[in-house]
């Protein structure tokens, strides 16, 4: 059962935000970088996450002081004094419901959450799932290094079982979440992984994450040097990435490898399944859908990624139109103040406290 | 039975009537099954009596639980009322009547009832299996248990279905309308108009014609049997209270306190973001301003009381006047996001209405012990402006305030108001909209220099508010300590230490009213300092004190943090000090504390207001005898 909220179905998420006129001076990476030393380690992806956005922000031809990026505590989370935006460092975990206050309060910001796997998906899980089913129109990276850098090196909610740590000797029991099985369970509208070393990709992906109306979530494979070092190196290197990466297009047969040799089909019992092109017909091969509103097959995908990374989804793999949270509780409000002709008014607040039955006390 | 009809249209009777007897005050308690009515009861007949000119407080009592067992103790639900021709400052100490709609509601309450007082039982429910639900033997009503008190038994079940079998409803249907007819009766016996309870009736079964029928007849029959029944051979009168010019309606604290919130955003021009879960006893503050979206209200139920108060701080953020409501377990899971809000230095209202911990503790029960976690609850040197209103309706006043200091000084606030604020109700006399406070803001404004957010204005200390979207003044901020004046991260330990000594200097220095002192005779040598709802019990408490002679001032200290300037010259000229409290101490440990008073606290946490009596009689004792029997009270610290 669906209702109509009168609510226009396709927006860019942008929709709303001023944009440079054609006499404003163009903006380049320039503008939008901060005057605060750089803190990470020496070798961080976070730098690479940093440059790819300070890059391809001045494209988006919006005003610099309309963007907000409000982050939660771990090394991602120093994001947003890099940015020479308006920035909000908060506290851990909380940055989605913050986010959640400022975009409902202002249609006209283009505002990002920067986290990490500890405090995206751990202490911050809550508001996570919360901010993703609301569809509230921000733009969430998740730095996924799948380790606690700033406390240096426990281990945390996206480690691999097993995984020695300073907090776990003789090896992590825990189960880790896959942050994208996560998110499409908390029915997001808009759920991609990238990597921080392809560049090209990672633009790609965030560029359409911004301009998705609606809580974008972003897993960006992230390496720490220092307590994680090679997390991800087999996606890194030429071969072995051929190997493994699954490189997700809407409305593209889902084939990977060299030349193209390997393909993912439906099996009988509904499951996916990595096989030899070879081996089936190339119309058996699974055609991705991001736009399906059932989020089954999207699921599905993500559960092709194992912990040994051998074979992992890139890309967006669901982009669904859905009114956004903010904008339905705006047009709640405007909508009872255009019934009223108008805002309330000092006669509108009188009646208000005056109620139903008032009696007079003369003098 | 007789015709119901028999209602006059003007119920009113003519005051030279002998049947009618004038009396100066009363206090009436109903008490039935969670399922009886009991709370609409009540607000009926406190609305009819608000519209006699009468002044009141009332007194909700009802389980945590929706529906707890039916006819068993856990489940009874009670609301009083206390009105008078003078001015009413607490919903009185014990009822003078009761009416008992079943045995658990008469053994619950029967403790509380002086001998001599009413009571209006409905003996239909007085069945054995009902009476051994409660541990009767033997119905009370005849075995001579309540000789000691004026016994009206009234079969109101039965009579009730009787006066209803003409429409043809199940009995089952018929009986849910007695606490209509228990309300007619007493309308009857107190003259209460009843104009408004049948126009109250119309508009909520206006579309149920037969269930509005089925009410209206069960209201007028039981006025009709008041009016021709024997057993009530006299009926009261009280006659209006003086109270000053104006148009006057009937509040609850909360809502008074929605609406305080309402206000201050239309007086600022800002719009009002709420962030909040639901709680008890709070919520009805998140219902009512959950209507009021064409005030530019928006509300926000969040998946969490952490959640909570992150959307209405991000709003702040933004420009907005960012809301919390919660209750005390909620206030510990925001603890962390106030003190983010102290290091932003940006307005935010959290209001705490107050129940009974710790932990779940009493969740419809009133207590005031939150005052310490509200000062203090929070890790490092992290100082928030308290106050706390004093009565329902002041609970609008306070709310405006709130805001007022919140947008000043750019700093969280909180509001301590309480579970027996939150559901009790006095009369307000209505304010005129243009004579409430002016709170306009302004925000920073671009500049042509480099922005420096923690520059301070010198008066206020306060730092600029500066929301997104303007051109030249984007900035990052956070919870890490921030240099003086630029903001950037800094930790260098002088700058902490300046940081830490401009936060505590700024809410130190929030402009509050100076502590009035109300001391009729002027010679008094006890002085009772409270906060809080115990202004009634405690003003009350001292005006039965000084009926017998005792000299004695009171204070009302509206602001916690910071206190007024006077305060400690206040204290310091009184001998003896007393501070009753809904807790075990906490204004008399911070007083003590600051002030280096030997004050004496009075501490009961029962999850009930304070009576006058024992307000009088702490007073009393502390005053005659200077110590050895309040020693009793001092050991509760």
């Amino acid at each position: 059962m669906t209702t109509e909220l009168g609510m226009p179905t396709v927006l860019s998420g942008l929709a709303g935000v001023p944009h440079l006129g054609p006499d404003d001076a163009k903006q380049t990476r320039k503008d939008f970088t901060a005057g605060a030393e750089v803190r990470w380690c020496p070798g961080c992806g976070d730098y690479a996450i940093l440059a790819a956005v300070q890059g391809f922000m001045p494209e988006l031809g919006i005003k610099r002081e309309n963007v907000v990026c409000v982050s939660g505590i771990g090394c991602s989370s120093r994001f947003p004094y890099y940015l020479d935006t308006y920035g909000l460092h908060s506290i851990h975990g909380r940055a989605p419901a913050i986010a959640t206050g400022l975009v409902t309060a202002r249609p006209d910001l283009n505002v990002w959450v920067v986290t990490g796997d500890g405090d995206a998906l751990s202490i911050g899980g809550n508001h996570l799932i919360h901010a993703l089913r609301r569809n509230v129109n921000l733009t969430i990276l998740l730095f996924n290094n799948r380790i606690y850098g700033l406390t240096k090196g426990q281990y945390s909610p996206t480690s691999e079982p097993g995984k020695i740590t300073k907090s776990t000797p003789v090896g992590s029991v825990d189960t880790p979440f896959n942050p994208i099985s996560l998110a499409l369970g908390a029915e997001a509208t808009f759920v991609a992984r990238t990597l921080d070393s392809d560049r090209k990709h990672l633009t790609s992906v965030l560029r359409q994450a911004v301009e998705h109306r609606g809580s974008a979530l972003v897993e960006i494979y992230q390496n720490c040097p220092i307590f994680n070092d090679g997390a991800f190196d087999v996606l890194k290197d030429r071969d072995e990435a051929q190997a493994r990466l699954i490189r997700l297009e809407h409305g593209e047969p889902i084939r990977f490898g060299v030349d193209g040799a390997r393909g993912v089909v439906r099996a009988a019992d509904g499951t996916l399944q990595v096989v030899d092109v070879a081996s089936v017909s190339e119309e058996a091969l699974l055609v991705h859908d991001a736009q399906n509103p059932n989020p089954a097959t999207q699921f599905a995908l993500s559960r092709l990624d194992e912990e040994t990374l051998s074979h992992v989804p890139l890309g967006v793999f669901r982009k669904v139109s859905r009114p956004t949270y903010d904008d339905l509780v705006r047009a709640q409000v405007s909508g009872a103040q255009e019934a009223n002709n108008g805002p309330a008014t000092d006669d509108d607040l009188a009646a208000l406290l005056a109620g139903r039955d008032t009696w007079t006390v003369a003098d | 039975m007789e015709d119901t009809a028999a209602v006059p249209a003007d119920s009113s009777r003519q005051p030279n009537d002998s049947r009618i007897r004038q009396i100066d005050s009363v206090v009436i308690r109903f008490a039935g099954d969670s399922g009886d009515g009991m709370q609409l009861t009540g607000d009926r007949f406190t609305a009819e009596t608000a519209s006699m000119g009468n002044d009141l407080a009332t007194l909700p009592n009802f389980p945590a639980e929706i529906r707890a067992p039916q006819g068993t103790l856990p489940g009874v639900s009670s609301f009083q009322l206390h009105f008078a021709d003078h001015d009413v400052l607490t919903p009185g100490d014990a009822p003078d009547v009761l009416v008992a709609m079943n045995p658990a509601a008469l053994k619950a309450n029967l403790g509380d009832l002086p001998r001599g007082k009413t009571i209006i039982v409905n003996t239909d429910e007085f069945t054995k299996r009902n009476l051994a639900k409660v541990g009767y033997s033997a119905s009370p009503v005849e075995d001579g248990a309540l000789e000691s008190w004026q016994v009206h038994p009234v079969p109101l079940t039965s009579l009730t279905v009787e006066a209803l079998k003409e429409f043809g409803l199940s009995r089952k249907d018929s009986e849910r309308s007695k606490n209509m007819f228990a309300l007619g009766l007493l309308c009857w016996l107190y003259n209460r108009p009843t104009e408004g309870t049948e126009r109250f009736l119309n508009t909520k079964f206006g579309r149920r014609p037969e269930i509005l029928a089925a009410n209206l007849a069960a209201f007028k029959a039981g006025w009709a049997f008041g009016e021709t029944t024997e057993g009530f051979a006299v009926s009261y009168e009280i006659a209006p209270a003086p109270a000053p010019s104006g148009t006057y309606r009937n509040i609850t604290g909360n809502t008074a306190l929605a609406y305080g919130l309402v206000a201050a955003g239309h007086r600022s021009g800002l719009p009002i973001v709420l962030g909040s879960y639901p709680i008890t006893p709070a919520s009805d503050i998140l219902h009512a301003l959950s209507g009021m979206k064409k005030f530019g209200v928006t509300t926000i139920q969040a998946e969490d009381e952490i959640s909570a108060i992150g959307a209405a701080l991000g709003a702040s953020y933004g420009g907005a006047i960012g809301v919390t409501t919660t209750s005390g377990p909620g206030l510990a899971l925001k603890s962390e996001t106030i003190g983010l809000a102290v290091s932003l230095e940006l307005p935010l209202v959290i209001v705490d209405v107050q129940r009974g911990g710790p932990s779940t503790g009493l969740p419809t029960k009133t207590e005031q012990s939150d005052l310490l976690q509200a000062m203090y609850g929070r890790n490092g040197e992290s100082p928030v402006p308290v106050i706390a209103p004093r009565s329902p309706a002041d609970c609008f006043d306070a709310a405006i305030e709130a805001v007022r200091v919140a947008t000043k000084y750019r700093t969280p606030v909180l509001l301590l108001s309480d579970g027996y604020l939150a559901n009790g109700s006095e009369p307000w006399r209505l304010p005129a909209v243009a004579d409430l406070p002016d709170l306009h803001v302004e925000f920073a404004q671009k500049q042509d220099e480099a922005f420096r957010p923690y520059d301070r204005d010198p008066q206020t200390l306060a730092r600029p508010w500066a929301p997104p979207g303007v051109q030249g003044l984007e900035h990052r901020i956070g919870g890490i300590e921030k240099a003086d004046g630029t903001g950037e991260i800094s930790y260098d330990p002088d700058n902490h230490d300046k940081m830490v000594r401009l936060r505590q200097a700024k809410v130190d220095g929030v402009d509050v009213p100076p502590l009035e002192v109300d001391d009729p005779t002027g010679d008094a040598e006890v002085l009772v300092i409270g906060w809080g709802s115990t202004f009634g019990p405690i003003a009350a408490g001292a005006r039965v004190a000084r009926r017998n002679g005792i000299r004695v001032a009171t204070a009302h200290l509206r602001h916690l943090n910071p206190f007024p300037a006077n305060t400690g010259d206040v204290l310091r000229r009184y001998q003896r000090v007393l501070i009753p409290e809904m807790n075990l101490g906490q204004l008399a440990l911070l007083l003590r504390a600051k002030y280096l008073v030997d004050a004496r606290g009075y501490n009961q946490v029962r999850g009930l207001p304070f009576s006058s009596a024992e307000i009088a009689t702490a007073i009393t004792s502390l005053a005659t005898e200077g110590g050895l029997e309040l020693s009793s009270l001092e050991e509760t610290h």
